[in-house]
């Protein structure tokens, strides 16, 4: 059965439908938000499978954990950097004996199109002794959930799959196949294997070096990792989309080169000897970080000439094009037309047309003027845009929750009127623990809380509690009531705002403003929905 | 067969419509579709992007080689220029004549716009009043995909089709106005 062109995300959320899921949990985070969604549009329809947002990336693992110790299929969604937040719950599942088959989806964003870096995944997967599988088009996307369940049940680790942006965000129709029905519940059948005590992690870790031996193997004979030879001195190993661009250039070459591509880790050594006893030159097209050049090139010179991002024959930054792997390849550039457009002006993003966040920052901005010293933390979320003129008033943004941390520090370290800009979910997500060392520690700081009641930049998500009880939170934490404001985020307020702000500057404590208004573009959305609603 | 588009706007002018609309009909066709978006931060009042490829056999990249597109088609005339490095020498440029000033170094619109008339093959689309008197203002993407569907390798009523299918949850009022919309982006 054929079903219209999905995303790279959806593809992958109705292959882990029919791979028998049972639960998923994640965190928005482009580009790997519309995986969830669209599992929450199954759920709507059919009741199942279970799709939950959670707090942040390290919540969502180990709620994964817990259905999988059940015996049930389990997916868990993020970015890439969000795996980050997840590390310590991923790296240590990796010792487990894990039953209910537990998949990690994270879509990585080469290029960094709406992401603070470009961190390869891969090498998580390496860090943590586990296999990845790496999807080049939607259909390997939908097909890969039913292998990477089958192996995380043979082989009772977490598995993870590698997605980036261009695969996530683009669309193909698909072939489905057959669904398989869920796992039926049965708890671990041995619950030492899930106690990482010292003693009993001992024998876990030794269990896992086992199981890679078990995942070479697999990687040697598995059709994910294809080699072809042709009659060239040459051969070209790609990964992920690396793979689709050099096809794409495939009728331009002068002579067909050897290639192997490689879609499963960890990557198949008998294969790329086999392939470099036939070769004078490898070629390395990587989407990502150079990890397979990396591991074959290792320090000591050999005597085959290796090209690739190390080498400096491939752009270390952005992500690959068509048009980038062409010199490598040996072909000229493509033939444009004749004209020259000139200097086209730049138009970035910017904060929608009456965001609330908009009035915020003028209120900010407007009392930085008069200060003699300052510093202005803002965190990861639309609000980010407000570095970009004509607001530019954040001055770090880094990670998410690192707002009210770093204000803390700086404060601490005698800096004046040091003030955090943090969203209300960022805050559920990795700013409460900042709160607690801000109130530990009575530091001085003013935190400005965004509340917009949604999870704006990646497309309106609830936000995980409902936003009016950060007040609450702020009190039960230890602010001083008389130091939290809830403001309204209006222009009309903007002298009021000010007043406030300043005021809390001159206080010598953990300060938290909270400015209140909904999200521009989740309360058209709202409203719309209620419209066909009541259409329909 | 294969045809490689490159669809440009601001975020907003629904862009991604326009996308799916063609892709839907290449996808009624049985013709193999690619279609690469933006999501996320980057789709905030900025530059959109996106790479449509329909082709008889298989496709391999998401993304448009340099001079390669068979066709720009932009919602925005600034934008259209942003990209004319895709066009092959024997492609199309589609633009609204209609510019969404939202940076404050935008060029005269006249010298936008003469830029674009000495591209080869470059024509101008009068979106905004098109749309208008077809009775939806907000059309004025269906406008442009009506204006591309002469060139496309794809039969109208494919087209037809596609956008009763997309819009086909918002009722049949909303799906005719777009469809009039792209019947009278068709007849210039």
């Amino acid at each position: 059965m054929e079903t219209y062109a999905l995303l790279g995300d959806e593809a992958l959320a109705l292959g882990a439908v029919h791979a028998g899921l049972s639960s998923a949990y994640g965190y928005p985070g482009t580009p790997s938000t519309e995986i969830m969604e669209y599992l929450q549009s199954v759920n709507k329809k059919e009741g199942k499978p279970l799709a939950k947002w959670c707090s942040n990336e390290k919540t969502a693992y180990e709620e994964a954990l817990g259905a999988s110790f059940y015996g049930k299929r389990t997916l868990v969604t993020m970015k890439h950097v969000g795996l980050n937040v997840a590390a310590d719950a991923f790296v240590n599942s990796a010792l487990l004996d894990i039953r209910g088959g537990l998949v990690l989806a994270v879509a990585d964003d080469p290029g960094m199109h709406s992401s603070q870096n470009e961190q390869d995944s891969r090498y998580y997967a390496d860090f943590a002794h586990i296999p990845c599988f790496e999807p080049v088009n939607q259909q390997q996307a939908y097909d890969v959930m039913f292998e990477a369940f089958e192996l995380s049940e043979k082989l009772n680790v977490p598995v993870m799959i590698r997605l980036v942006t261009r695969l996530s965000h683009s669309r193909a129709s698909i072939t489905v196949k057959k669904s398989i029905p869920e796992n039926k519940g049965v708890k671990a059948p041995d619950v030492k294997q899930w106690m990482l005590l010292p003693a009993l992690a001992r024998k876990q870790w030794h269990q896992l070096l086992d199981k890679e031996k078990e995942m070479k193997t697999y990687s040697e004979s598995s059709e994910w990792n294809h080699l072809i030879f042709n009659e060239s001195d040459t051969g070209v190993i790609t990964s992920g989309l690396g793979r689709n661009y050099f096809l794409e250039n495939a009728d331009d070459f002068k002579t067909k080169y050897n290639h192997l591509h490689i879609g499963f880790y960890p990557p198949p050594a008998e294969k790329i000897i086999k392939l470099a006893e036939k070769c004078k030159t490898l070629i390395f097209l990587e989407e990502g970080e150079p990890l397979i050049e990396r591991m074959v090139r290792g320090i000591l010179p050999g005597n085959i000439i290796l090209k690739g991002k190390l080498s400096g024959h491939v752009s270390r930054e952005g992500e690959l094009n068509p048009d980038s792997i062409r010199k490598v390849l040996d072909l000229a550039p493509k033939k444009l037309i004749d004209f020259s457009a000139g200097e086209i002006p730049g138009r970035p993003p910017q904060l929608c047309k009456g965001c609330p966040h908009d009035d915020t920052y003028r209120f900010i901005k407007d009392v930085v003027a008069g200060l003699s010293e300052s510093a202005v933390m803002s965190d990861i979320g639309c609000y980010a845009l407000g570095a970009l003129p004509p607001l530019q008033v954040p001055e770090t943004i880094v990670c998410m929750g690192a707002s009210i941390t770093m204000a803390k520090g700086a404060a601490e370290a005698g800096m004046k009127n040091v003030m955090a800009v943090i969203g209300d979910s960022t805050f559920f997500h990795s700013g409460l623990t900042g709160l607690v060392d801000c109130v530990s520690e009575n530091a001085s700081v003013t935190i400005l809380i965004l509340d917009n009641s949604t999870v704006g930049m990646t497309g309106g998500q609830n936000t995980i509690l409902p936003s009016q009880r950060i007040k609450l939170i702020s009190e039960g934490i230890g602010v001083h009531p008389h130091h939290i404001h809830v403001v309204d985020a209006h222009r009309k307020n903007h002298d009021n705002n000010m007043k406030i702000l300043k005021k809390e500057l001159e206080y010598e404590g953990v300060s938290v403003i909270i400015s209140v208004r909904e999200c521009i573009e989740y309360f058209r959305k709202k409203n719309k929905e209620s419209k066909e609603e009541t259409c329909s | 067969m294969k045809y490689d588009i490159i669809l440009c706007g601001v975020g907003g002018q629904g862009v991604l419509s326009v996308a799916a609309a063609i892709a839907t009909a290449a996808g009624i066709e049985k013709l193999n579709v690619r279609q690469s978006e933006v999501h996320g931060m980057a789709q905030r009042g900025g530059a959109v992007l996106s790479h449509l490829r329909i082709s008889d056999s298989e496709i391999f990249s998401d993304l448009v080689p340099s001079g390669s597109a068979d066709m720009i088609l932009s919602m925005e005339p600034l934008e259209s220029l942003r990209y004319v490095s895709f066009m092959k020498p024997d492609g199309v440029l589609i633009t609204s004549n209609e510019p969404f000033i939202n940076i404050p170094d935008y060029p005269e619109l006249d010298t936008v716009l003469n830029k674009i008339s000495k591209i080869k093959n470059s024509f101008f689309v009068d979106t905004a009043n098109i749309a208008r008197e077809a009775g939806n203002p907000k059309a004025a993407n269906m406008v442009i995909v009506g204006a591309a569907s002469k060139y496309l390798p794809l039969k109208f009523s494919s087209l037809q089709a596609a956008v009763e299918i997309l819009f086909s949850r918002k009722g049949r009022e909303i799906v005719d106005k777009n469809v009039m919309a792209m019947t009278a982006g068709g007849r210039i």
